[in-house]
């Protein structure tokens, strides 16, 4: 059922495509504020196959931001789900039955090649909620701009990934102790071959982690062709720059992997940001980064801007998330930061999921309000109440004001 | 499954026509520079990434961005090419002075 209904929801958006150049003039598209300004000139609302319209910031390579109003279901559906692609080489089509991933590298004993099939029947199934979110999120919003691609609030989902284990497979590999990192890379590829291919590593021990599988499945469906059809890395509570789309390399290495998508990019001030997990045989002396690991906590207030009468409630609402510490609370300011009361949370779908919560509020009096929303969970840390500036722009999670105006 | 896939395949194809059709939109200013910039930095990527990167570099900040095309990316690009495009930029899709 929901095989047949994606396929013609697929159909329906390839369908759209070509109609949606001809968008009206002065189509709203659903931008925060604070980007940088020729991106409300040139980001549109437009359909990739497969998916719905969704904000487009670059068509080539394909960059596309879900907008807000999508963050209200639980899981975000996958013809809606942000697309990112560094390098303009994509697979045209991905073709499950001939698909085949390579497992080998000089850590392990016994070299394998996985079909479909083989990843199906060969190792137990696991299903895992889980935030998929670009490191990049929110780059847009840096003060001052950093250039990369201008993401706003919607570089993010939330997916059931279903798959086998990273460490079942390589387990059957025969994986030798002497392992440090696992090298990942997909089908996709640089135009030119003077480019440095899209490669990434994982400490051992991460990819070791019962939570960090190889998916052949999102929300039930097979993953649509921009989200890394047929199989991708999924590495929860970690930024989406691990989760690598059409995988078909798997490699276990005794030396840190030194491509430039490691050795240069992706990467954070050391001590800047209170993160837990690091990737210690990433870092070297006298080198003052270290690479983006775990997705720092956040929320947003995902109700529109609000209009009521004095006296009456509103129903604010939105999503909080981290990286898999669990939510503890989320607190909401109604003054713009300076008195914070309690939100309601329903119950944690997963820990490595959004969370949703609620909360009711009713302006006193005439006035424009500010709502902010701040989480913290269980491991103590806190939303950022001031951005803390990095090169790459990363790791914003700077509350995002909405407005409630009651007359 | 398998239905899944034969279906998506023409649209893919029909997608990727429509993306290039898409793309052929974009326009940059009309300046000194602009043949080199459509020629060299449309190799690789489509050039909303300039618009969606503007105002907001210096001309050493663009400078910057086209040295790591050439150098890390390896954009197909003479100095004097890379020159006329960071010079372009700068004017066109650069931080307003003052």
């Amino acid at each position: 059922m929901l095989e047949r209904r994606s396929v013609i929801q697929g159909l329906a958006g390839a369908l759209a495509a070509p109609l949606l150049r001809a968008r009206p003039a002065g189509a709203a598209v659903p931008l925060t504020t604070g980007l940088p300004a020729g991106e409300y000139e040139t980001a549109a609302l437009e359909a990739l196959p497969g998916k719905r319209p969704l904000i487009k910031l670059s068509y080539r390579p394909p960059n596309y931001e879900t907008p807000l109003s999508y963050f209200g279901e639980a899981l975000t559906p996958n013809d809606v789900f942000f697309v990112r692609y560094h390098l303009a080489g994509i697979p045209e089509a991905t073709d499950a039955e001939t698909w085949k991933l390579a497992i080998a590298g000089e850590c392990v004993e016994n070299p394998l090649t996985l079909t479909i099939a083989d990843l199906r029947s060969g190792f137990e199934p696991v299903e895992i909620e889980a935030v998929c979110q670009c490191s990049g999120n929110r780059r847009g919003l840096s003060d001052p701009h950093v250039p990369g691609v201008q993401w706003g609030l919607g570089a993010m989902g939330n997916a059931r990934w279903q798959g086998a284990r990273l460490k079942d497979i390589l387990a059957k590999a025969g994986l030798k102790k002497d392992a440090i990192e696992i090298v990942v890379k997909g089908a996709d590829a640089p135009v030119l071959d003077t480019t440095p291919g899209f490669v990434k590593s994982l400490p051992a021990w991460r990819a070791l982690d019962e939570n960090t599988i190889v998916a052949y499945a999102m929300n039930g469906s097979p993953l649509p062709h921009f989200n890394g059809a047929p199989v991708r890395l999924i590495v929860p509570g970690w930024t989406a720059t691990y989760w690598m789309k059409h995988l078909v390399s798997v490699e276990a290495v005794a030396k840190p992997f030194d491509g430039f998508w490691m050795k240069s990019a992706y990467r954070i001030p050391i001590g800047k940001f209170p993160v837990v997990d690091r990737f210690v045989s990433q870092e070297a002396p006298g080198v003052p980064t270290t690479p983006i690991t775990e997705i720092v906590i956040n929320s947003l207030v995902l109700t529109p801007d609000l209009h009521q009468r004095a006296g009456l409630p509103v129903e604010l609402d939105g999503i909080a998330w981290d990286a898999g510490y669990g939510i503890a609370r989320v607190e909401i300011s109604t003054d713009g930061g300076a008195d914070w009361q309690q939100a309601t949370l329903d119950e944690e779908r997963s820990r490595f999921g959004f969370r949703r919560w609620r909360y009711r509020f009713t302006p006193p009096k005439p006035g424009s309000y500010t709502v902010l929303a701040k989480a913290s969970n269980h491991a103590g840390q806190t939303q950022a109440d001031r951005l803390i500036f990095n090169p790459a722009g990363y790791h914003n999670n700077v509350p995002r004001p909405s407005m409630v105006i009651a007359t | 499954m398998t239905r899944a896939m034969l279906l998506t395949v023409p649209a893919l194809l029909l997608g990727i026509a429509a993306a290039r059709a898409d793309e052929a939109q974009i326009h940059l200013k009309d300046a000194p520079g602009h043949e080199t910039v459509e020629t060299v930095c449309s190799v690789c990527h489509s050039l909303d990434y300039i618009r969606i990167n503007a105002p907001f570099l210096t001309e050493q900040g663009w400078q910057a961005e086209v040295g790591k095309m050439v150098k890390i990316f390896g954009a197909p690009a003479t100095p004097e090419e890379a020159q006329a495009i960071s010079t372009y930029l700068a004017k066109n899709y650069g931080k307003p002075p003052g």
